[in-house]
């Protein structure tokens, strides 16, 4: 049984809060390169050229990426022989969040019940999912979500006829309908199956794996490149001011589902898909 | 090549504008997003001062970073627009000429940029950091309570925005859509 201090965590996350705002990964930045020398529209090329000029002001750390700095979504993956010691863990998430929010002068967006609408003042409480696997140690990984592109997110409950095509055609209706709303070029996480609720976390996974590698599943990945080409021909374009680039990438998870169900939702970001893992 | 407008914004120096137009906008700008415009248009409704003249203002939807010190404010980009909706079309009434936002907006904010002559601008979602170095100075006027949402006077320079809604009913989002398309086939 390996021991690790929840103040280790909470460090983590709040050095993450403030990185994941300030410093896109490498394999968004290329992914979005690649785009730009793609995209036929002068207007779109142009607003990529902002886009990554606007990265690169927030890597000289002063300003963060985007003003809305998320609702700070946190993942852990905790190892069975791990042994948590110096307090709730829950606590020390927060606290991390409070921390890096404070510290890193990120905007707090956060209120602490949905109709009364009272802002927490410290972006807390985060969004936490656990998971625990094998092996003795804890993976961190901490998602700030701006909601600009969660409100377009969607899911459906098909019926199984609907199939592959009714999978796919609600993924592009889905970005269709998204329109300008989400800042454009997005990233698109597809989760297929498990149940309502599982369909959900698996499109929002979805969105933290790399841009650069092809999903593990031929099926799925020619899927991915299929939903991406039809996503880029509807026009929409860097902001919606027409062009090829509507969508960076499509990400697709599944699991196993009911016989009597196919469950599909889509978790849209904006092009700011903002990230951080780290492994204790 | 981008058109320049400086303060005082009267509907004239807009008139001319055309959907997809590149503008840079210079002088004071009221910040607002969908807490504060309810308050504004209540406040309005019992028959109240608003915390600033509608007439000729720009109204731009953000809630920004706050600001590290020595800076006057930090990322500022543009907030999705259509949770102004319900509140925009009051403002145009009152002579408010310009909103700056991003995303499409509904049929009645349309009618009411039409009707009265005003413009939708978007800034570049996602591209806050640049905006916020045409922030020169930031004063909260109004709702302090509201944190990021509370009203905000800023002074911009070279504001960096794109017409969306132009004052004859030309829409970029519609309009650029199809001229790409078009241009592909």
């Amino acid at each position: 049984m390996r021991e690790i201090s929840v103040k280790a965590i909470e460090d983590s996350i709040a050095k993450m809060c403030i990185d994941a705002n300030h410093y896109l990964d490498e394999d968004l930045k290329n992914c979005m390169a690649q785009h730009l020398a793609e995209e036929p529209s002068l207007v779109g090329r142009q607003m990529l050229e902002s886009i990554q000029e606007n990265i690169a002001i927030a890597e000289e750390g002063i300003f963060p990426l985007c003003q809305d700095t998320g609702m700070a979504c946190v993942f852990l993956e905790i190892g069975q022989d791990v042994h948590l010691i110096d307090g709730n863990l829950e606590d020390a998430i927060n606290e991390g969040v409070r921390r890096g929010y404070g510290d890193g002068y990120l905007r707090k967006s956060i209120v602490r019940d949905p109709l009364d609408r009272v802002n927490t003042g410290d972006n807390t409480p985060a969004y936490i999912h656990y998971e625990i696997v094998p092996g003795d140690k804890v993976t961190i990984t901490v998602a700030p979500k701006g909601f600009g592109s969660e409100n377009m997110s969607k899911i459906k409950m098909l019926p199984p006829a609907a199939g592959e095509n009714g999978v796919k055609d609600f993924v592009v209706e889905v970005a269709e309908m998204a329109g300008a709303n989400p800042c454009p070029p997005i990233v698109v996480g597809v989760g297929i199956g498990g149940t309502f609720d599982k369909a959900a976390l698996m499109a929002k996974k979805a969105l933290l794996k790399p841009l650069d590698k092809p999903n593990e599943s031929p099926y799925y990945d020619a899927m991915e490149k299929e939903l991406l080409d039809r996503i880029n021909a509807l026009g929409i374009g860097p902001q919606g001011f027409g062009g090829k680039t509507t969508a960076l990438a499509v990400n697709i998870i599944t699991a196993p589902t009911h016989i009597a169900g196919l469950p599909v939702a889509v978790n849209v970001n904006c092009h700011v898909s903002r990230h951080k893992t780290v492994v204790l | 090549m981008a058109i320049r407008i400086s303060e005082p914004f009267t509907k004239d120096k807009f008139a001319d504008l055309k959907a997809g137009d590149s503008v840079l906008i210079t002088g004071t700008v009221y910040t607002a997003r969908d807490a504060a415009h309810k308050r504004i248009t209540e406040a309005i409704a019992r028959g109240e001062e608003p915390p600033f003249p509608i007439q000729d203002s720009i109204i731009y939807y953000v809630g920004p970073t706050p600001p590290k010190p020595g800076r006057p404010i930090g990322s500022a980009g543009p907030t999705t627009s259509y949770r102004m909706d319900a509140y925009a079309p009051t403002l145009l009434d009152l002579g408010e000429v310009a909103m700056i936002g991003k995303g499409q907006r509904s049929e009645e904010v349309m009618q009411a940029v039409t009707r009265n002559g005003a413009v939708y601008l978007a800034a570049i979602g996602g591209a806050a950091a640049l905006m916020a170095r045409c922030v020169k100075s930031a004063e909260v006027i109004a709702y302090d309570d509201l944190g990021a949402e509370a009203v905000r006077k800023l002074y911009v320079e070279d504001l960096p925005v794109v017409v969306v809604l132009d004052p004859v009913g030309g829409n970029l989002y519609v309009e650029g859509r199809e001229e790409y398309l078009n241009s592909i086939k």
